[in-house]
């Protein structure tokens, strides 16, 4: 069979759900509620910081997961600092950040802060448990971070509630072996599918608070946070694309044996 | 739709609509954008790195070290020295510089790496593996609890087994490794399946930008 003729399969799985527009339950596993339990039991005025870990390429699954955790933060009056590590990061991370604050009326510089992008990895994990002024001295817009209100008592991790990583890549095992282990801060994460099954032994550990996977972690956080957007909208076009890989793999193994027992 | 955001609209439709024509076969349109996708990806990644970088660390501390001329701002020039000997690659006589910043940076990362490393990828996925045993000790885990933690110490040891050469896989042995692979295999399924849904995911998204916004703005047209 001409693999194409799987292609327009996949395509027309994709585009035929979403055109009806399905919506199917979305029930919440054990590390996304433990994520959500652990954000809803910070106090207001405490401070999250989050790490858009992620290039264009891995949006589509940490984009809703991001978009979800900032509408809980703003709504429960909880303080944002946004990094990154990534280089292809800031603009996205800007923009998304952006959206949901003047959805929730966030004002910059009192609710939030975007810091914006350092290169070096690891020297900026340890730099900010030192002095984060050390590794950032403005902010992504360059005002210098003095001069912003949220960040007058802040210096280090001791005053960072939970450290969130929205990541694509080994970022998550290098912020709990420097962040984690060397500064004793409480950190979360929300990764892409690819990566999510090397995630799950440092939650089973306790390095991490809470984990979210790839666009099944985001449903079911604008679930949890009650505010259904993409992540939930797409989840349910991937049901449908998993059933039809489903049937593909079980035909595609029925015909193998049929041929080989003819062969034999 | 102000005129902008309607151009880059219709530029990421035609890119995403050429990335995918690959599907069908190897053709310009996805050559086209594919070289551009890596071309403007490496340039804006120089670009932000001299800014974000190179501007804040290096130059504006050596630019206020020469208008202040204050002895400590010279402290910081060890670095940028230090970090300009990778240049020495450049040329064949003095080559063997870069010697210095390498052993820096290896002497560094593994300094900093090795015991943050041991604990958080050795100690305490030990400690996790054998922790809710202490649990059943103390008669607090659930029935379930329990199959999980001696599931999760007969996983591990035999996946230990596994990939243990120093004696031959005989006997006990080779039952034990087998057992190892079938873990393996779970975990190896795992990804898979994981992998499938990522990459679904990254498809949705695109159909959902062009059946949404795409369409949309042909609809803006009329």
């Amino acid at each position: 069979m001409d693999r194409r003729f799987v292609f327009i399969l996949v395509a027309l799985a994709v585009i035929i759900p979403m055109l009806l527009s399905i919506n199917l339950p979305v029930s919440v596993s054990e590390p996304t509620q433990k994520f959500y339990d652990y954000v809803e039991a910070l106090p207001a005025g405490s401070t999250i910081m989050i790490a858009f870990d992620y290039g264009p390429s891995s949006l589509a699954e940490l984009n809703p997961m991001a978009k979800a955790l900032l509408k809980q933060c703003f709504d429960r009056d909880i303080r944002v600092i946004a990094i990154t590590l990534i280089v292809d990061a800031p603009t996205l991370a800007s923009a998304v950040i952006q959206e949901v604050a003047t959805e929730k009326g966030a004002v910059e510089g009192e609710d939030y802060v975007f810091l914006g992008y350092r290169p070096g990895q690891v020297q900026v994990m340890l730099g900010m448990g030192t002095d984060i002024a050390s590794v950032y001295d403005t902010d992504y817009n360059g005002t210098a971070i003095g001069e912003i209100p949220m960040m007058q008592n802040i210096t280090n991790y001791d005053q960072i509630d939970l450290l969130v990583d929205f990541a694509s890549s080994d970022t998550v095992e290098s912020w709990i072996i420097y962040a984690n282990v060397r500064y004793n801060q409480r950190i979360a994460a929300g990764v892409t599918g690819v990566i999510i099954a090397q995630m799950f032994p440092y939650l089973q550990t306790g390095q991490l608070v809470g984990l979210l996977s790839g666009i099944l972690g985001a449903a079911e956080y604008e679930n949890l946070v009650g505010a259904p957007a993409k992540g939930m909208q797409w989840i349910n076009v991937e049901s449908f694309v998993h059933l039809l890989i489903v049937g593909l793999v079980i035909i595609g193994n029925i015909t193998y044996f049929i041929h080989r027992a003819r062969e034999e | 739709m102000d005129f902008w955001s309607f151009i880059g609209i219709w530029v990421a439709a035609f890119l995403t609509l050429s990335i995918y024509s690959v599907l069908y076969r190897d053709n310009p349109f996805y050559r086209f954008a594919e070289h551009l996708f890596v071309g403007v990806s490496v340039g804006y990644g120089i670009v932000l790195s001299i800014y974000q970088g190179l501007v804040p660390f290096a130059l504006k501390p050596l630019w206020e070290t020469v208008e202040t001329g204050a002895p400590e701002g010279f402290i910081k020039l060890i670095p940028i020295c230090i970090g300009l000997l990778f240049f020495a690659r450049l040329s064949p006589r003095h080559t063997w510089l870069i010697r210095y910043p390498i052993a820096i940076l290896i002497g560094f990362g593994s300094g900093i790496a090795i015991p943050n490393v041991l604990r958080a990828n050795i100690f305490e996925q030990t400690r996790g593996t054998i922790a809710p045993f202490a649990e059943i000790a103390a008669g607090t885990l659930s029935g379930w609890g329990i199959f999980e933690a001696v599931l999760m110490v007969v996983g591990v040891i035999c996946t230990l087994t596994y990939f243990f050469f120093a004696v031959e896989h005989r006997g006990p042995v080779k039952w034990l490794s087998k057992v190892g692979i079938a873990f393996l295999m779970i975990g190896f399924g795992s990804a898979f399946g994981n992998t499938v849904m990522g990459r679904v995911a990254l498809l949705i998204q695109r159909v959902d930008f062009l059946l949404n916004d795409w369409i949309a703005s042909i609809r803006a047209l009329f």
